[in-house]
């Protein structure tokens, strides 16, 4: 398409220009970081406490990445504002208008969108595993030149993203935030922690986007039976990300906006 | 094929939600160099038509070309057509200069067009403000403003004069005049005779979906300004007899008095004064507009009332803010009026007899 320079252009400049949508990120960096050194500063003083087992499987990368588990809400709400936005305001109609090629808009849209959160999600990576293993101190913390550690790094910059892109598909499938808010909080929250925890689904819960993509933040081999790697679970969560992008795109393309 | 001057046409446009036909059919063209105005009681079908065109809304069947292009075929469509829709859409939160901005980026649009349609709108001492606080004549500002920033041949206003003041309605219509005069096409919606009386040049009517006329305004007021001779007398029933012993039509109006149409009002004092009739009223009348309007659209409400529903609930706001002309004109009189576009309701002229009169219409005049 001949427009689609022009729209990136536009859809930039739409996603900066509204304050609330950018607080989000904000709120994710200051969460997943802050957090995430709390939590490293509990470990830290609580170590010696710790079973030899626990000691063993102690993984300071993962640990410093803690502060995910509430810092992914924050990515959530930017995934779902961010598209839910045009619908609750009436902006879709003023967008629409102007861009009639649907599939244009919609790619424009989540690209900047995807954009921006990977640069914030690999700034909150970068911080959280630093400041963690900071806190950690010499004798706990793991370091960039470890094996798998880099990797765990620019996993979760990656994991937080694609936690992001995740909300924005399953928001133009239900265009309305509460909707969105209502499926995917519960969904990530609560779904799959129980899921997880309950011996008999917890290989089903393998196979959700968040339990697959967390995998990559790993470093230290985790006791599980898991049948796939890190970047196996990454490709899990991928697919998932595609398969709602594109029931977004059908809906957006065949729905009356 | 594109046409060769910019204009709107529908192709037996549809839209069925359902077993509801919102939209049945319409087929008309939108010509440029005047104002064409799209009236209809609320809930006719307009806005759905008008969405259909900027293909927010899928038709069930038919087509809209703009320009001989289907809408999503236009490559940077803000230079064909400009439209304000009657829902806002825009942004609370993002500044009047920045929602233009964004909507001119996509378009390829110069970013000094935008201050060029601040300025036009009168919203330049706003630009950096955030719509949240705009008051409704602000934001239809702002909507007109993203309609005209392509500079388009080709602008469709919904309701755009809905909720404002007299200033605001007074700066629209100018400004529609004066597109017009530009050589543009300007296609407007609205659900008042008496506003599209004072713009518009031609006229599309449309109820329950379906066309009812596709006219010249001066064409439509020739039509449709009904002249009558009202009379009251204390013997009404021998006065009735003498009209029409006298060979005049004369209908009872619900209000105890009998209407003549098309007559001077001398001969029938003077055959009164013959009979040894007293009258205690001889009046010239003229039907408003909003009253032929309301006639030409009372059928597709009757219509729905006879599918179930009682009169007052005909569709709120049917000829909205005119019960005053409904009272003045009395009741319709009868005959089916001739020169309504092609597709008016087949037979209305017999059929809104028996359910004519206060009752009926006082369902359609509170708006």
């Amino acid at each position: 398409m001949a427009n689609t320079g022009r729209v990136v252009r536009s859809e930039w400049t739409k996603i900066r220009s509204v304050r609330s949508t950018l607080w989000t990120l904000a709120a994710a960096v200051v969460v997943t970081v802050g957090l995430g050194m709390l939590i490293c500063l509990l470990v830290r003083n609580t170590f010696d406490d710790l079973s030899a087992r626990d000691q063993v499987a102690f993984d300071p990368t993962m640990t410093s990445f803690a502060g995910m588990t509430l810092g992914q809400l924050a990515a959530i709400a930017f995934g779902i504002l961010v598209i839910s936005n045009e619908y609750s305001t009436g902006m879709i109609r003023a967008s629409l208008g102007a861009v009639p090629q649907r599939g244009v808009l919609m790619a424009a849209k989540v690209a900047v969108a995807t954009v921006l959160v990977l640069i914030v999600g690999m700034i909150i990576a970068v911080a959280s595993y630093f400041a963690g293993q900071a806190i950690l101190g010499s004798s706990l913390s793991s370091s960039i030149g470890d094996p798998g550690v880099l990797r765990a790094v620019v996993g979760a910059g990656l994991y937080m993203t694609l936690i992001a892109v995740f909300a924005m598909g399953v928001t133009w499938i239900l265009r309305s935030p509460m909707l969105a808010f209502g499926i995917l909080i519960p969904f990530f929250f609560m779904i799959s922690s129980i899921l997880s925890a309950v011996a008999a689904t917890r290989k089903i819960s393998y196979w959700l986007p968040d339990q697959a993509g967390s995998m990559i933040m790993s470093v230290v081999e985790p006791v599980n039976d898991r049948p796939y790697g890190p970047w196996g679970g990454m490709a899990v969560m991928g697919a998932w990300v595609v398969a709602v992008l594109l029931a977004g795109y059908l809906v957006l393309k065949r729905r009356d906006a | 094929m594109p046409s060769v001057v910019p204009m709107i046409e529908l192709d037996g446009l549809t839209k069925r939600y359902g077993h509801k036909t919102a939209v049945d059919h319409l087929t008309f063209s939108v010509r440029p160099g005047m104002v064409t105005g799209f009236l209809g009681p609320n809930g006719a079908g307009k806005s759905t038509t008008m969405r259909m065109m900027l293909r927010l809304d899928y038709p069930t069947s038919g087509d809209v070309r703009i320009d001989g292009r289907r809408y999503d075929e236009l490559d940077e469509p803000l230079h064909s057509i400009g439209a304000l829709l009657e829902a806002r859409s825009v942004h609370p939160g993002r500044t009047a200069r920045n929602h233009l901005r964004c909507l001119a980026q996509s378009n390829g649009i110069p970013e000094r067009r935008v201050d060029e349609v601040l300025d036009l709108v009168g919203l330049s001492q706003v630009a950096d403000k955030r719509p949240k606080g705009f008051s409704l004549g602000m934001g239809q500002r702002l909507g007109i403003a993203s309609a005209l920033l392509g500079d388009p041949s080709i602008v469709m206003f919904d309701e755009p004069v809905n909720g404002l003041d007299p200033e605001g309605i007074h700066w629209i219509r100018t400004m529609m005049r004066q597109l017009a005069s530009e050589g543009k096409t300007v296609f407007v919606s609205s659900h008042l005779m008496s506003e599209m009386a004072l713009t518009a040049d031609h006229l599309v009517v449309i109820g329950q979906g379906r066309l009812l006329a596709d006219t010249s305004m001066e064409s439509f007021i020739r039509e449709n300004s009904r002249s009558y001779v009202r009379l009251r007398s204390p013997e009404q029933e021998r006065l009735r007899d003498v009209l029409t012993a006298a060979g005049h039509r004369a209908v009872p109006a619900a209000d105890g008095s009998l209407e003549v149409d098309d007559v001077d009002p001398a001969p029938l004092g003077e055959l009164a004064a013959a009979e040894r009739l007293t009258l205690h009223e001889l009046s010239p009348q003229r039907a408003s507009l909003e009253e032929a309007f309301m006639r030409l659209t009372h059928e597709s409400v009757e219509y729905q009332a006879r599918s179930g529903l009682p009169p007052g609930e005909t569709g709120p706001g049917d000829g909205a803010g005119s019960g005053g002309h409904a009272a003045d004109g009395g009741a319709p009189g009868g005959g089916a009026p001739g020169g309504w576009g092609r597709g008016a309701a087949p037979g209305w002229g017999e059929q809104r007899r028996p359910g004519r009169g206060r009752g009926g219409r006082d369902g359609m005049s509170e708006g």
